[in-house]
C-alpha cells in the first residue's frame, strides 16, 4: 500500500465520519429528544417484560429477607412486609403490565374498529343503533364501568383486561365510523365499487388501509392511559391477585405501610416511566400530524 | 337550539335506561354470587339461612322479575338498600356526595388557577424554556397514578415533616359541622366557627392538589392549543401591525377568544376528575362516591353498584350536555343545525 493510497483512504474514512456525523445530526423529523427517550423507556420495560425472569436478582415471590429492610446494596428497593425483595417485585411487575396494556388495546381495536367500520360503512339503521350503543358505553365514566364489570367477573388480572377491553373500545369504533363515512366517498372507492368489488373487499382493501391511520395515533397515545387503568383497578383490588407482583396492587400493599416508603416507590417510578415514555411518543407523533400543533 | 336541546334532554332517561339494563346485566350475568357479602362465613353452608337471606333481599326471583322490581322502584326514587350498610341506597348516596363535590370543585380550582395561566404562558413563549416546562410539568401530571402521588405526598408533608393532618376530611377527635351543604368548609364558616373551616380547609389541601395536578395537563395544554391558534389570527397581525404593544394584544385582543374552547375544558377534565376522585379518595380516607364506589364494589354490593353507576352516569350525562349548551351559547360559530 502506497502513501497516496493510505491517504486517500484516510481521505475517505474522515468522508464517512462527517457523513455519519451529519446524517445523526440531521435526524429524521419524528425523532425529536422526547420520542426517542420516551422510545428507549418503553424498549426497557418490553425487554425487562420478556427477559426478566433470567436476571432478576431474586425471585418476586419468595421471601428472600428480613421483612421492611430499607433500601440496602443487596436489596437497592429494600423489602416488602413480607421479606420479599421490591426492586425484584417491581421488575416482574412489567410481565403483567406490558402485555396486558398491549392485549387490551389490540382487543379494542378488534372490537371499536369492527362496529366503526360496518357502522360507516353501511350507514341507516345499523349505524344508528351501533352508535347509539356506543354512546351509552361512553356516556360511563370509564372507571366505573370497569370496576361494576371487573368486580361482577371476578377479581383476577385476567378479567379485569376484559372489563378494560369493554370501556375502552367505544373511542375507536366512534372514531373509524367517521374516517369511513369520509373515505367510502374517495374517487377510487366508487371506482372499485363499479368494477363490482364486494363489500368486503371495499372495506379491507380500499377503505381501512387509508381509513386506519389515525386510529392508529389514537392506540399509541393510549398505551400509558391503559397501563394506568389496569394499575388502578389492581390498586382498587380488583385487578393482579397477591402474591402476584403487579404494579398497582404493590402500591396498594405500599398504601397500608406508609411510614415504610420504599415498599411502593419501585412500582410508582415503573408505572410514571412507562406511562410518560408513551405519552412523549404520543406527543410527538401528534406534533408530527396536526400542523397547529407543529413548531 | 331549542330543539335541540329539546332533543337531547329527550335521549336522556333512554341513555339513562339504558345504562341500568347494562349494569344490570353485567351483574347478573357475574360469576360472583353476592350471597356472600349477605351472609356470614361460617353459616354459608346452612342451607337454611342461606334461602331466607335470598328471599330477604330478593335474590330467589329471576333475573326478569328482579330487573321489573328494579325499574319500578327505581321511577319511584327507590334504589333498593345497600347489601353492606343496610341503608337506603339513596340515603346513602346524598350523605356521600357532597365530600366529592367538596373534593372536586377545590380540585377544579386549583387545576384552573395554575393550569390557564400555565397554558397562556407556554403559547406566548412558544418553544421557551417556558413553554417546555410547563408541557413536561403537565405530562407528569396526567402520568403519574394519583393514588401513588397521595401516597408519596402524604408520606412526605404528613410523615416527615407534620405539617399535613392525617387523611380524613377534618380533625379525627372533632364533630362535623352541623349539616347545612355538606360541604365542611362551607357549613363550618355559615356557623362561624373559623378554627373548624380552617381545619376542613387544611385537610382538604393536600387531595384537592393531588387530584388538581392530574386535571392541570389537560388544562394547560387545551388552553395553550387555543391561545397559539387564536395568535395565528389576521387580526392579531392587525392589531400588532397598529403598534399596539405585546402585552396588549395579548390581554385585550387574543385572551378573551382564545378563552371560549375552554368551556370544553369542563367537559374534556370531567372524566379524568371522577376517575382521580375514586383513587384520591380511597388514598386518603376521603368520604366521598368514590370511595364509596370502591367499597360496593369489593364486597359485591349490587344495589350500591348500580346506584353509584346511575348517578355517576347521569351527572356525567347532565355536565356533557351543560358544556354542550354552553358551548352553542357563546359560539355561535359551533351551534348544531
Amino acid at each position: 500500500m502506497t502513501a497516496s493510497d493510505s491517504m486517500a483512504d484516510a481521505q475517505s474514512l474522515d468522508v464517512i465520519a462527517t457523513g455519519g456525523v451529519q446524517a445523526i445530526l440531521r435526524r429524521p423529523k419524528w425523532a425529536t429528544l422526547p420520542v426517542l427517550l420516551g422510545g428507549s423507556v418503553l424498549l426497557f420495560w418490553i425487554i425487562t417484560a420478556l427477559t426478566v425472569q433470567w436476571w432478576a436478582p431474586h425471585d418476586p415471590i419468595a421471601i428472600v429477607d428480613t421483612r421492611l429492610l430499607g433500601p440496602s446494596l443487596d436489596h437497592p428497593l429494600g423489602t416488602d412486609a413480607l421479606g420479599r425483595d421490591v426492586l425484584s417485585r417491581t421488575l416482574h411487575g412489567a410481565t403483567a403490565s406490558m402485555p396486558v396494556a398491549a392485549g387490551v388495546i389490540v382487543s379494542a381495536l378488534l372490537i371499536g374498529g369492527t362496529i366503526g367500520a360496518v357502522a360507516g360503512f353501511f350507514g341507516g339503521w345499523t349505524d344508528a343503533v351501533l352508535m347509539r350503543f356506543t354512546d351509552m358505553m361512553m356516556a360511563f365514566p370509564p372507571i366505573l364501568l370497569a370496576m361494576v364489570i371487573a368486580a361482577t367477573l371476578g377479581v383476577g388480572i385476567r378479567n379485569a383486561a376484559i372489563a378494560m377491553t369493554l370501556v375502552w373500545w367505544p373511542g375507536y369504533a366512534r372514531l373509524l365510523r367517521g374516517q369511513f363515512l369520509a373515505v367510502k366517498n374517495y374517487d377510487h372507492v366508487i371506482a372499485a365499487e363499479s368494477l363490482g368489488a364486494g363489500r368486503t373487499r371495499l372495506m379491507l382493501r380500499h377503505i381501512l388501509p387509508i381509513a386506519f391511520t389515525p386510529l392508529l395515533v389514537l392506540s399509541t397515545m393510549d398505551f400509558g392511559g391503559v397501563v394506568l387503568l389496569a394499575a388502578s383497578l389492581s390498586f382498587i383490588g380488583l385487578g393482579a391477585v397477591p402474591p402476584y407482583p403487579e404494579w398497582g396492587s404493590m402500591i396498594s400493599e405500599g398504601s397500608r405501610r406508609f411510614y415504610d416508603w420504599w415498599i411502593a416507590m419501585g412500582p410508582g417510578i415503573a408505572i410514571l416511566t412507562v406511562v410518560l415514555a408513551a405519552n412523549f411518543i404520543g406527543d410527538g407523533v401528534r406534533d408530527l400530524l396536526d400542523p397547529r400543533t407543529k413548531s | 337550539m331549542g330543539t335541540y336541546i329539546a332533543r337531547r334532554l329527550a335521549l336522556m332517561p333512554l341513555l339513562l335506561l339504558g345504562v341500568v339494563t347494562l349494569v344490570f346485566v353485567v351483574s347478573r350475568t357475574a360469576a360472583a354470587d353476592p350471597i356472600a357479602s349477605l351472609v356470614p362465613e361460617r353459616l354459608l353452608g346452612n342451607e337454611e339461612v342461606v334461602a331466607a337471606a335470598r328471599a330477604r333481599w330478593g335474590l330467589d326471583k329471576s333475573a326478569p322479575e328482579q330487573y321489573a322490581v328494579y325499574i319500578k322502584n327505581l321511577v319511584q326514587g327507590d334504589m333498593g338498600t345497600s347489601f353492606r350498610t343496610k341503608q337506603p341506597v339513596g340515603h346513602d348516596l346524598a350523605e356521600r356526595l357532597p365530600a366529592t363535590i367538596e373534593l372536586t370543585v377545590a380540585a377544579l380550582a386549583i387545576a384552573a388557577i395554575v393550569g390557564i395561566p400555565a397554558g397562556i404562558a407556554a403559547a406566548i413563549g412558544r418553544d421557551s424554556l417556558v413553554d417546555h416546562v410547563v408541557r413536561l410539568f403537565s405530562l407528569i401530571g396526567s402520568s403519574l397514578p394519583v393514588f401513588w402521588t397521595g401516597l408519596i405526598l402524604l408520606y412526605v408533608f404528613f410523615v416527615q415533616l407534620e405539617v399535613a393532618p392525617s387523611p380524613g376530611r377534618i380533625d379525627l377527635r372533632a364533630l362535623p359541622p352541623d349539616h347545612i351543604t355538606g360541604l365542611y368548609t362551607v357549613d363550618a364558616l355559615l356557623g362561624g366557627d373559623f378554627r373548624q373551616a380552617g381545619d376542613a380547609l387544611h385537610h382538604l389541601m393536600l387531595p384537592a392538589f393531588v387530584l388538581g395536578w392530574a386535571v392541570m395537563g389537560i388544562i394547560a395544554r387545551m388552553v395553550r392549543a387555543s391561545m397559539l391558534d387564536v395568535l395565528n389570527q389576521d387580526y392579531i397581525r392587525t392589531a400588532r401591525a397598529k403598534g399596539l404593544t405585546g402585552r396588549q394584544v395579548v390581554l385585550t385582543h387574543a385572551l378573551r377568544n382564545a378563552l371560549i374552547p375552554t368551556v370544553t375544558i369542563l367537559g374534556l377534565s370531567l372524566a379524568a376528575l371522577l376517575t382521580g376522585a375514586v383513587l384520591t379518595e380511597t388514598i386518603f380516607s376521603w368520604p366521598g362516591l368514590g370511595s364509596y364506589a370502591v367499597e360496593s364494589t369489593r364486597t359485591l354490593d349490587l344495589p350500591a353498584v348500580m346506584g353509584v353507576a346511575i348517578l355517576g352516569g347521569s351527572m356525567f350525562v347532565v355536565a356533557n350536555l351543560v358544556i354542550d349548551i354552553t358551548y352553542g351559547l357563546i359560539d355561535p360559530r359551533i351551534r348544531v343545525s
